[in-house]
């Protein structure tokens, strides 16, 4: 065996650890520049009832949960029986904010997989979301008592980022007003 | 029913895949029983995919949306071709097509091998088994496109729009065709490592198949380019997004193998290196896979990110990749070069363009991956630039194209300055004429595109001239009885010239503007008037469109009337833009409608693009070459010969 054969190979392993430490990096975490700001302002329809708006003062107070769905999000569905847990443990109060959606199948959606959310502003035309930057559903933002964005995640919540993401912050402030 | 049925055909070829591995390896019985076993494996584990793929397009057809692959790829609206097409729309059915497209390759090296030794072809056709078994396992254990939805969706979440283009809908498979099949070289080259003996047929047997892929991989890039001019709305036609890179890479590693494979044909020299850049051509496809798939990489094209399909990939590029380049550095000392040669003659020739090539695909691959590297070493966070990808790209490429002219004159083993040069003389004068002609034409002052089109006009010049040569030399061969791999050559070459002339002007002389135009109002763009008409809805099959007519004349006489859209799709409400081109062979014109301005007024781009069709003209060119290249007939002259001396010498009168 001559050295210089091995040379390829010995290029291929240190391109290949390269990649694996790539792995453990996460280039999608581009900062949302909303995060660390306060919430934009907005005004909807609530679902439940249009008459009734869901505006940005609503989530001032306490610590909530800002949930980004729609019925033709597999995602959100996906995440679902997730929040109506945490709905259900009182453990913080979450809002919605039903985007680019039908009226009917929103409402019969709630009805059949259960309403997690205080309420859920109807968000036809997805002007709300494009004031939160929504890009793709589903989108859950934390926001703190005085209407900042504290954290944003994007895709499918799941019990472990709930745990190690999300409950933190929650917690953080209950303390503080607590 | 039929998704379950798709799964479990899929992991039955799961099963038959790692019987077509091991029968080869297996000791006991015959070469030829092993051989049989490889190639019934071969042939079922092709009808098994192919069943979960059809199990996978029913799906998509018959709007399964209990299916959660369909449900976040397909929607009630998708016209039926795009549904079809969905099926490789995302991570998973382009995993079971790219699966699918391996099997099959596995069954046509098990249909063609006639000419090849027994013993060989088993251990060729159980690589390429043990690829297969790496890949279903991946799709079974991370990335399952039958995974169901239950309840099921009421509607699916539709198709990226991005991909609702009939140029999306081609690029993957010919793609996919390209880079899958470089496994077959990959595999021959492994099996002879594992043989220990790397005789000229060795490189006869890959040389078919490698050209076969590098065609595919031509098009399927050309396709891909196409797409982007069309649809992303900007004009280019290339970016040197990291995807596309992961592209390109293989393609200049299998160009330089597709040389360095007809030295060893005919001369038998450079077979290690040969070897080893079989090994490169599928690593670097699967090094693609890996950056398109794992999500290390942020890019238009990468597909959804989930950790451990990188881990997986990585693994797996471990092994097979590690593993190739150990048996290489284990048994490479023991392959002997012959054929001696001079410093002038073809061999060097060839050598030197080797050399460039793959010095373009380092220096590529090594743009691509820097950003990374720099994260990873924790200096923050980069991107790099097209420029340095130019820079890169461009000198290196003219030095290969000047040198693509004058290789093909070069006599094998050794030739002298003095002949040489009186027999490129036609050729460089009329280089230097042609050059003087557009030069003055296009009053085209900068030196680099006046350097680019020379070396255009001298590629093409020489290619001809060589071919003029040979159509004399062999008096009484007519055209059709030149060889074919000569042909094929001369197509690709002339592509080449095409592509510089058509890269060079679209960047260098291209007009473009923004402008806000009003029903009725017009603009001037490079002797063109572009009269704005009005814009009215017109509804899609999936989306609602506005159409805008633009009236475009030149000394008032009409030259096209252009219909730019766009596009708000349904499904998410995500708003395309289709520009409107009028294709012709000296410039193209292009017009994307932007947004509404309010007052009836809407912002418009539109390009002025010379010469931008013989960037694809050209690639076309060279794909048809490489169509050409393959169906020479001395590939099927020499099957018949071989099968009548089965482990003689191959017939000498190859060329």
């Amino acid at each position: 065996m001559k050295t210089r054969h091995l040379v390829p190979l010995l290029v291929f392993a240190a391109l290949a650890v390269l990649l694996g430490m790539g792995l453990d990096l996460n280039p999608r975490i581009v900062p949302s520049p909303l995060v660390g700001n306060s919430a934009p302002e907005f005004s909807l329809p609530r679902l439940e009832d249009p008459a009734r708006r869901f505006e940005r003062s609503d989530l001032l107070g306490r610590v909530s949960l800002l949930n980004v769905w729609a019925t033709w999000c597999v995602g959100c569905r996906d995440e679902h029986p997730l929040l109506v847990d945490l709905a259900r443990s009182g453990t913080v109060s979450i809002f919605g904010i039903n985007y680019k959606d039908q009226y009917r199948p929103a409402l019969d959606w709630l009805r059949r997989y259960g309403n997690p959310y205080v309420t859920s502003g109807y968000d036809a035309e997805g002007l709300a979301g494009i004031d939160f930057g929504v890009y793709g559903l589903p989108e859950t933002f934390v926001i703190d008592p005085q209407g900042n964005i504290v954290y944003k995640h994007v895709g499918p919540l799941d019990p472990a980022v709930l745990e190690e993401h999300i409950l933190p912050i929650v917690r953080s402030f209950e303390g503080a007003s607590g | 029913m039929s998704p379950e049925l798709g799964h479990f055909a899929l992991a039955l070829a799961f099963c038959v895949s790692l019987v077509q591995a091991a029968a080869p390896f297996a000791s006991g019985g015959g070469a030829e029983r092993r051989l049989g076993i490889a190639r019934a494996g071969a042939r079922v584990q092709f009808l098994l995919v192919a069943l979960s793929y059809a199990a996978l397009t029913h799906a998509f057809v018959t709007h399964d949306f209990s299916v959660a692959y369909v449900a976040s790829n397909s929607n009630l609206e998708l016209p039926l071709f795009y549904r079809i097409s969905a099926v490789w729309g995302a991570h998973e059915g382009s995993m079971l097509l790219w699966v699918l497209i391996l099997a099959g390759w596995s069954c046509a090296v098990s249909a063609s091998g006639a000419p090849l030794p027994a013993h060989f072809q088993a251990r060729v056709l159980g690589l390429l088994g043990a690829l297969s078994a790496g890949f279903h396992l991946f799709l079974l254990w991370t990335s399952n496109p039958f995974e169901r939805l239950l309840p099921a969706a009421l509607n699916g979440r539709d198709l990226n729009p991005l991909l609702q283009d009939p140029g999306m809908a081609f690029h993957p498979p010919m793609l996919y065709l390209g880079y899958v099949g470089l496994a077959v070289p990959f595999c021959f080259a492994c099996a002879a490592l594992l043989d220990g003996r790397l005789d000229a047929k060795w490189t006869r047997w890959t040389r078919p198949w490698t050209t076969m892929s590098w065609t595919f991989l031509t098009a399927g890039i050309a396709l891909g380019s196409w797409w982007a001019y069309n649809e992303l709305g900007w004009g280019g036609w290339w970016f040197w997004d990291p995807v596309e890179n992961a592209s390109f890479i293989p393609w200049l590693v299998a160009t330089a193998l597709l040389h360095s494979l007809a030295v060893s044909e005919h001369r038998a020299a450079f077979k290690s290196w040969t070897v080893l850049l079989a090994i490169f051509g599928f690593s670097a496809s699967l090094l693609g896979a890996f950056l398109v798939r794992s999500g290390v990489l942020v890019s238009v094209h990468a597909f959804a990110t989930d950790p451990q399909r990188g881990v997986y990939i990585l693994a797996f590029l471990g092994v097979v990749v590690g593993g190739a380049l150990t048996l290489y550095a284990a048994r490479a000392g023991r392959i002997r070069d012959g054929g001696a040669f001079e410093y002038l003659s073809r061999e060097t020739l060839l050598l030197v363009n080797n050399v460039l090539l793959v010095v373009v695909a380092a220096a590529i691959t090594l743009g691509t991956l820097y950003p990374l590297a720099y994260q990873a070493l924790g200096w923050g966070t980069l991107s790099i630039g097209p420029p340095w990808f130019n820079l890169m790209f461009a000198p290196f490429m003219l030095l290969l194209a000047l040198l693509a002219g004058i290789g093909p004159h070069t006599r094998w083993r050794s030739d002298t300055l003095g002949p040489l040069a009186r027999r490129l003389r036609p050729a460089a004068v009329a280089t230097l004429l042609l050059g003087l002609l557009v030069l003055f034409l296009l009053s085209a002052r900068t030196l680099g595109v006046g350097l680019a089109l020379l070396i255009a006009a001298w590629v093409a010049a020489s290619t001809l001239q060589n071919f003029r040569q040979r159509l004399r030399a062999g008096s009484r061969m007519a055209l059709h009885r030149l060889p074919r791999g000569f042909l094929g050559m001369t197509l690709a070459h002339l592509g080449v010239a095409a592509f510089i002339v058509g890269a060079t002007l679209t960047s260098a002389v291209s007009t473009e503007r923004d402008v806000r135009l009003a029903p009725g109002e017009s603009h001037e763009v490079a002797g063109y008037r572009f009269e704005f008409l009005d814009v009215h809805e017109v509804p899609g099959p999936n989306y609602e469109a506005r159409r805008a007519l633009i009236d475009v004349r030149r000394n008032g006489e009409r030259v096209a009337l252009l219909a730019p859209e766009k596009r708000v799709y349904r499904s998410d409400g995500q708003a395309m833009t289709e520009a409107a081109v009028d294709a012709g062979v000296t410039r193209d014109l292009y017009v994307a409608l932007g947004e509404p301005l309010g007052g009836g007024a809407w912002a418009l781009r539109i390009h002025h693009k010379p010469f931008v069709r013989w960037i694809w003209g050209g690639a076309a060119l060279m794909a048809l070459g490489g169509i050409l290249a393959v169906t020479d007939r001395r590939y099927r002259r020499r099957r018949r010969a071989e099968r009548r001396t089965p482990a003689g010498e191959a017939a000498p009168a190859l060329r």
